[in-house]
């Protein structure tokens, strides 16, 4: 078969260049970061070891206060229970936030939203202060991630725009906002956000790390 | 993936268009990186192993010609009617590509990270490798058996057989333990902590890697010393984060700046940033000033003054009068050595350390002249550092978004605050996403429409107008402070002239007070003119508004400092005698004193009057919905405004910054009243990086620099008045350092080379001009650096577009063959059914 061989040698070094180059487009960022004289100023301050076995135990806590008559206390068995999806979102936390719904439903392994304690321990860690970029932008990307085919497309957009605005736009508003979004990111012009396309649109937005984050 | 390319229509689901990959357990690496691997290492092989795949595949193709011609093809004719209508809807399927193809594209490597545990477990076996290859430089591949080295013949064989996909997973896993462990300990925690995976995952892989170090060191006894050494160790790390964290919790006005981001979003919150960072640039200088000046001259007070004063009350607004005479100004430091007995050299040490400790160690002196001198240009030369610094950090911070196209995506992705938790802010939130995402249309859209040429031309003379407008407020205004500083003055001279007239002390010191309350009113009228022309010009977007409302204040202040300055120095200093002070620093002193004062008078009264009366105004007459909205631009000025005095004035009153940073406590809790009561959040959008880049910019470059400027030029070129401070008797103050040098080298002649230092180096103005010439060049490489980079970005930007394109290309052309193929396979087909 010729075609299969085509794609070897021709399309592997292409996917390949394709790769290579985001990756380089990231380190040239990050340097630029760097070279701005000062970068380690912000820096002194970083979360403790030490304070992750307590927020372990914290977790727990809260955790079993979701459903009481579900969980047991006593966690050394590892016993096997899942907090449906109704429980969890009903935490202050994640309340009010619009995409509640999301947010266990990604991190929970069945896609339902039901979480056992790991999951749970999970979604906090991501949503910490000090979970590396990278991690962040992958649940993020999961959580727009709608119809969860790895993309982002006008579908999930929508959602997730009806979602932050209440749905307060009007529906061409919407369209045009999806329209240029798309048109704004999209690098390898497949009119749908790949994670590569949405990684690299993250790192252009400083705010990223600090908005992505929850305080438990 | 490669084991995908068969198009084994095996798997094929008619329904599946784009098959989601979740469920996906297959392993894949991005073989674009093992590629590059194996043909950095070993070349030879690889050509040996593309051969056998080749061999592979085509035995496979063959078997798929059969697949081809199976019924399942049939299906994708019958499908063909449902793709043309999916065609209107995707884009993908409008290039006729069929599901095949799509399915492969989904599968991709950079399209599944995230989702599949084989994806991510091989990307971050292939990164572990890196990392370790760069640490020791050796090629690590090679300490692996050749099957388990990761290579492209797998996924040939991979699909044959599903146990064997799981066997790879397993290995693979196998070889990133294997990894994991050959890593430093930092590399692998950092590793571990970045890798996607589950918590049971990650606590797996990393159980098992310690497994195989304690098989690797339990011939290695752990002592009961280590263990201890670890205990303490830990204690000692518990320790140190709980003061980390304690510190944290220290910071100043956590809680009130939080209610205010919370409320009114970040564009508010970025003035009370600013304005906390103005307190610390405060504190700095006062800690500087206090320790190394006020503190020593307070403890040895000269003789006390001749005149004893009686406090009344204006002097607290004046500053003259009983304020006069004290530490808090210049003409009250003494010009001769302190000296201090053995006794209370605890004080001593802390006071030598910041200039000369004399020779005779129990009798620690302390030159005054020289503490003048040293600390007042060291506190002005950190902060000029510190400003640079943080210049130069919010620079790289806001060039990111300054060049990014993508706004409104990030607008859509990045903006919601996940840390909101109260459902009024959520709501506030959403509504001004909404706002700002409206905003942003609006400017897409205006983009498109074209004005005509008469419009134009209206516009460009309603700007020319408006510009007419400020530029001769302004000149009118400074002219006006010009002439009226100049009748003070004369009134001044006056005085000093038949000072045996009876007159109210009193009204002569309220005399003091109207230039600075002219000057105050200025600057408090002025911008809101300002603002009433640029309502007039329309402006359409509002980041336009912004910096023309900053261009205009940003002249008047500059305008209206340069002539107080030109006043203060020129007039007052040039001939001090002629209005009767015999110590003109003192006078200017309390001049900025009284301007700083007023200034915060002024600005409580703009808060009252401004903000709460018009609240109240609009609510009750003009039956307005709206309160007035916080105006950023204007009060981050006033702000510099008053930062630049504090800097000027810190020569004449280094106990100015005290007074500064009471103002600045004072207006925080004022302004945050304020806006609490009178103020909404601005609607437009404010793009607050970009602002505050502009803002500490700003207090960089006219403010420091004007500041610095003048203090030098008082330093090198004034004469120091002959009966008062630190500095009487000399011609210049510079000419401290030289009398100290010129008495060392006397008294030690082996310091010679010091003076000579000291001549070249401060003394010449050529050295100033050479460092000042190095610090330019050395700002210009770095953003020179800083624009090739972005270029950089551009480049490798458009090339990957070119890949996207090439891209598509290749699985078009893919696409084509495929088709042909089975076309000539149905063709022999059908003749066999034929015949």
């Amino acid at each position: 078969m010729k075609w299969v061989l085509f794609v070897d040698e021709h399309a592997l070094p292409c996917f390949k260049t394709y790769n290579s180059t985001t990756a380089q487009i990231r380190a040239t960022r990050l340097k630029i970061e760097k070279n701005s004289l000062c970068s380690q100023f912000g820096f002194l301050f970083k979360e403790s070891q030490m304070c992750k076995s307590v927020l372990c135990s914290r977790l727990h806590g809260r955790y079993h206060e979701l459903a009481p008559h579900l969980v047991p206390m006593d966690y050394t068995n590892d016993p096997e229970c899942k907090i449906p999806p109704a429980l969890i979102v009903n935490m202050p936390e994640l309340k009010e936030n619009p995409f509640r719904n999301r947010i266990v439903e990604s991190f929970s392994e069945d896609g339902q939203g039901n979480l056992s304690f790991n999951e749970f321990v999970d979604m906090f860690s991501v949503l910490s202060e000090t979970a590396p970029r990278e991690l962040k932008a992958i649940y993020a990307f999961k959580i727009y991630d709608y119809n969860v085919d790895n993309y982002l497309c006008k579908e999930d957009l929508e959602k997730t725009l009806n979602k932050l605005t209440k749905e307060e736009l009007t529906p061409e508003e919407v369209e045009l906002v999806c329209e240029k979004t798309i048109e704004e990111a999209d690098l390898d012009g497949d009119n749908k956000l790949s994670f590569a396309d949405f990684e690299n649109m993250i790192t252009r937005a400083p705010d990223f790390l600090s908005t992505f984050h929850i305080r438990i | 993936m490669a084991h995908n390319v068969n198009f084994n229509l095996n798997d094929l689901h008619m329904d599946a268009v784009l098959e989601s990959p979740v469920d996906e357990e297959v392993v894949h690496d991005s073989f674009n990186q093992l590629i590059a691997e194996q043909s950095q290492d070993e070349g030879q092989y690889d050509a040996f192993e593309l051969q056998q795949l080749q061999r592979d595949l085509d035995e496979e193709g063959r078997d798929d010609v059969a697949y081809l011609s199976s019924p399942g093809y049939d299906f994708e004719d019958q499908n063909e009617d449902w793709d043309s209508d999916e065609r209107l809807t995707d884009p993908l399927v409008d290039e006729r590509w069929s599901s095949d193809t799509l399915k492969i594209l989904s599968s991709m490597p950079s399209r599944t990270i995230g989702r599949s545990r084989g994806a991510i477990i091989s990307q971050y076996y292939n990164r572990t490798l890196q990392l370790r290859r760069r640490r020791q430089s050796r090629p690590s591949i090679r300490d692996f058996s050749r099957s388990a080295r990761p290579s492209i013949l797998g996924y040939g064989i991979e699909t044959d057989s599903c146990t064997y996909a799981i066997d790879a997973k397993v290995s693979k896993k196998e070889q990133l333990v294997n990894n994991l462990r050959n890593l430093a300990v930092g590399d692998r925690v950092r590793m571990l902590r970045e890798m996607p995976l589950s918590m049971s995952d990650k606590s797996d892989l990393r159980k098992s890697v310690l497994d195989r170090e304690t098989q690797i060191k339990s011939s290695k006894r752990v002592t009961c010393c280590s263990d201890l050494k670890i205990c303490v160790l830990s204690a000692v790390r518990r320790g140190w984060y709980s003061w980390l964290s304690f510190l944290h919790s220290l910071h100043l006005w956590q809680v009130a700046l939080k209610r205010v981001g919370g409320r009114f979003g970040t564009g508010v919150l970025s003035y009370f940033v600013f304005l906390k960072t103005l307190l610390f640039f405060n504190l700095f200088l006062f800690l500087v000033t206090g320790t190394f000046l006020v503190l020593p001259q307070a403890v040895h007070s000269p003789v006390s003054p001749t005149e004893n004063r009686t406090f009344k009350g204006l002097e607290l607004v004046t500053g003259a009068g009983y304020f006069s005479d004290t530490v808090m100004y210049y003409g009250y430091y003494c010009n001769d050595t302190l000296r201090m007995s053995g006794r209370n050299d605890a004080r001593g040490h802390i006071m030598a350390n910041g200039t000369k400790p004399d020779c005779v160690w129990n009798n620690l002196s302390y030159n005054m002249p020289l503490a003048y001198f040293f600390t007042i240009g060291m506190a002005l030369f950190f902060t000029c550092i510190i400003l640079v610094y943080s210049m130069s950090k919010s620079f790289g911070q806001s060039f990111r978004i300054d060049k990014s196209q993508s706004i409104l995506a990030m607008k859509v992705f990045c903006s919601w605050d996940f840390r909101v938790v109260r459902e009024s802010s959520v709501k506030l939130m959403s509504d001004n996403i909404c706002t700002q995402i409206k905003e942003l249309l609006a400017e897409v859209k205006q983009g498109d429409t074209s004005t005509t040429v008469c419009q134009k031309l209206w516009r460009m003379m309603v700007h020319g107008v408006a510009w007419t407008i400020c530029i001769a407020a302004t000149i009118g205004s400074v002219f006006a402070i010009y002439y009226f500083s100049d009748y003070i003055h004369q009134d001044l001279q006056q005085l000093s002239r038949n000072r045996n007239a009876n007159r109210n002390p009193l009204l002569d010191e309220a005399k003091l007070l109207a230039l600075p309350v002219v000057v105050s009113l200025i600057n408090m009228l002025l911008p809101g003119l300002f603002n009433l022309v640029a309502w007039m010009e329309e402006y359409d977007s509002p980041s336009t508004y912004t910096y023309i409302s900053l261009s205009r204040n940003l002249m008047l202040k500059v305008s209206v400092l340069g002539i107080l300055c030109y006043h203060w120095l020129g007039r007052v200093a040039a001939d001090p005698q002629s209005i009767g002070l015999t110590c003109w620093e003192s006078f200017v002193g309390q001049e900025l004193y009284r301007f700083l004062l007023m200034d915060f008078i002024f600005t409580a009264l703009d808060s009252l009057f401004g903000e709460f009366l018009w609240r109240l105004f609009s609510e009750k007459v003009l039956k307005r919905r709206r309160k007035p909205e916080f105006d950023i631009a204007r009060n981050v000025l006033e702000l510099i405004y008053g930062q630049t005095l504090a800097w000027v004035g810190v020569l004449f009153t280094p106990l100015l910054p005290a007074v500064q940073i009471i103002k600045l406590w004072l207006l925080f809790y004022i302004k945050m009243g304020s806006v609490m009561i009178n103020c909404q959040a601005p609607r437009k959008p404010y793009r607050v990086s970009q602002m505050t880049t502009i803002f500490i910019t700003l207090l960089c470059f006219p403010s420091f620099l004007g500041a610095s400027v003048c203090v030098t030029y008082t330093m090198w070129s004034i004469t120091p008045s002959s009966s008062c401070g630190p500095f009487r008797g000399l011609k210049t103050m510079i000419q401290a350092g030289k009398h100290l040098m010129e008495k060392l080298e006397k008294d030690n002649p082996k310091l010679s080379v010091l003076a000579r230092a000291h001549a070249f180096l401060v003394e010449n103005p050529l050295f100033l001009f050479v460092g000042a010439g190095i610090f330019l060049i050395v700002i210009y490489f770095h953003s020179q650096v800083v624009d090739g980079q972005r270029t950089i970005i551009s480049l490798l930007q458009r090339q990957i577009e070119n890949e996207g394109e090439d891209k598509k290309f290749l699985i078009t052309s893919l696409q084509s063959i495929h088709e042909n193929k089975r076309t000539q396979s149905r063709r022999p087909r059908r003749q066999d059914s034929n015949c």
